[in-house]
């Protein structure tokens, strides 16, 4: 059988870790392909919504990265993120995700080789999970 | 502080008490109208009604074991703006709490509004309530608490409380400015009546109710065990909701009768949203959209997105949920959705160290970001 391939969703902020991909990109610097960015203008900007709705459409884990503390172009959205996702932990573990399928980080505009780890580390460790309970199966 | 008068029942029984307590309050109590639950002159049904007339509370029975909504919506929606008057609202401890909450969401103010809170001994649902209460209501109420009163419990032929009030340990109202004290007093010969404010001090002084007694020496053993006895039901409700939905197969068996109606929100008194995202175009999905999603799985269950809705309300207000049951209340396929809310919630209040409508000054955990905080969630990175 062939190895299992998850699909990783992550919404990353424009201004520092779609930036750190770029840079990954134009640095040559190799990560694995299970990843989709989805470009946010901040992680303020993800609303919980996205994530239950990736999680439940099949995606194996969700990726949120933005600005370090201090950092935000908005000032407090990666705060409000933060919070978001201590809320989404407490929810969707009791429904039987494992709580590392949600996964928040900081990677700033020049930490082009801490994306490529984070990736890499991401993938690794959903692998090890396994698939998603929702991956093929009729949700209502 | 709190200033505690007695209010003798004797002869006159417990109705007649509360209806002439209702009618001081209208005329006595400084205030210009007086929101409070009726049984309605054209059928045996308790609604909240705004009186302003105090020959107009004949049917007032706010101890009716029913209550078809949770009123908090009804004092956000005589408080969001100023009301130009005074209102005093008898409300259920789940009702304060509520409305707690909506006040904090800037949805109501405490401004124009006095709090009378009632000790709560339990509520029927709607589709019970009438099978007990026949066409006599207040006869019903005074059977309710005489059997209560004799040890015969709550339960009627094959039904008991909504297992919201079975579960609820908050019976005796927090945050009213006067409460009505029943649990632990002998109810055949007085009420309890209590000032838990300058302005319920200042309603007591004006009713003329200006006593000084002690509430009655067993209430606080009284409380003690009514309160355990709910906790207990409690947490073995969530010991059982959790096994029954912790995974996604098992919630959508929990959830497969659901036929996205959303009368839970409706109902739900801390559902704060003005347009519910679910009803908005962001649904209103493209025809052939529908056929893609078929195709993905080669089934598609419509009307789709049945858990997306309920684990989204979750997320939205399950830090405010109170737990007074007026979802499974409201829900026509018979859905035990407070079950599933509860559950969640002590968590999720729990996280933040919140608990919904303890006080005023606790703001909501969403409204509130700081730059220092959970930093294990991101693998002690700042
Ligand atoms: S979710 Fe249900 S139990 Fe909780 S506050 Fe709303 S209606 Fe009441
Ligand atoms: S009231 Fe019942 S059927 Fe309607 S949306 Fe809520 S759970 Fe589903
Ligand atoms: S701008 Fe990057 S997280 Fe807000």
């Amino acid at each position: 059988m062939a190895e299992f391939e998850p699909t990783i969703i992550a919404f990353v902020c424009n201004w520092c870790t779609y930036t750190a991909a770029d840079l990954a990109g134009t640095s040559r610097l190799s990560y694995p392909p299970n990843v989709r960015l989805i470009r946010m203008m901040c992680t303020g900007m993800v609303d919980p919504k996205y994530v239950i709705k990736a999680l439940l459409e099949g995606a194996d884990a969700v990726l949120i990265s933005g600005c370090h503390p201090g950092d935000c172009h908005y000032i407090n959205g990666n705060y409000k993120a933060r919070r978001r996702v201590k809320l989404l932990k407490e929810i969707l573990p009791r429904f039987g995700f494992d709580q590392s399928r949600l996964k928040l980080t900081w990677i700033g505009a020049s930490e082009g080789v801490d994306f490529a780890a984070t990736i890499r580390k991401t993938v690794d460790e959903v692998k090890a999970l396994g698939p998603n309970q929702t991956r093929g199966k009729m949700v209502i | 502080m709190a200033k505690t008068a007695k209010i003798e029942v004797k002869e006159q029984g417990l109705i007649a008490t509360m209806q002439g307590f209702c009618k001081t309050l209208l005329e006595k109590g400084g205030i210009d109208a007086l929101l409070v639950a009726q049984h309605l002159p054209m059928k045996n049904v308790v609604m909240p009604t705004l009186v302003t007339d105090p020959t107009k509370l004949n049917g007032v029975d706010p101890l009716a074991p029913v209550f078809p909504i949770n009123a908090a919506k009804v004092v956000s929606k005589l408080t969001r703006k100023p009301l130009a008057g005074k209102v005093a609202a008898v409300l259920r401890p789940c009702e304060i709490r509520a409305f707690i909450e909506l006040v904090k969401l800037k949805q109501g103010s405490t401004e124009d509004v006095l709090l009378v809170g009632i000790d709560c001994l339990g509520a029927y649902s709607n589709v019970h309530y009438p099978r007990f209460a026949g066409q006599n209501g207040t006869e019903a109420t005074l059977r309710f608490y005489q059997n209560i009163r004799a040890g015969k419990g709550t339960a009627c032929q094959d039904f008991d409380l909504s297992p919201a009030c079975k579960a609820c340990e908050h019976p005796i109202p927090e945050n009213a400015d006067l409460l009505i004290g029943l649990v632990g007093v002998d109810i055949n010969d007085q009420v309890l009546v209590q000032a838990n404010s300058p302005a319920g001090e200042a309603l007591l002084g004006a009713m003329g109710l200006m006593g000084t007694k002690e509430p009655p020496e067993g209430r606080k053993k009284a409380i003690a065990t009514l309160v355990a006895e709910r906790a207990a039901y409690r947490d073995q409700m969530y010991v059982e909701t959790s096994e029954a939905t912790a995974d996604l197969e098992k919630l959508t068996a929990y959830l497969a009768n659901c036929v996205n109606c959303y009368n839970c929100r409706v109902a739900c008194p801390v559902c704060y949203c003005k347009e519910c995202v679910f009803v908005t175009d962001v649904f209103d999905h493209e025809p052939s959209q529908y056929l893609r999603w078929a195709k993905r799985k080669g089934i598609l269950k419509m009307p789709t997105d049945t858990v997306f809705y309920h684990i989204t309300r979750l997320a939205h207000m399950s830090t405010a949920c109170i737990g007074c049951g007026q979802c499974s209340n409201a829900c026509p396929n018979n859905i035990p959705v407070m079950e599933i809310f509860r559950t969640i919630a002590s968590y999720t209040q729990k996280a933040f160290d919140y608990e919904a409508g303890r006080s005023l000054e606790e703001e909501p955990p969403l409204s509130v970001f700081r730059e220092k905080e959970f930093s294990e969630l991101t693998g002690g990175k700042d």
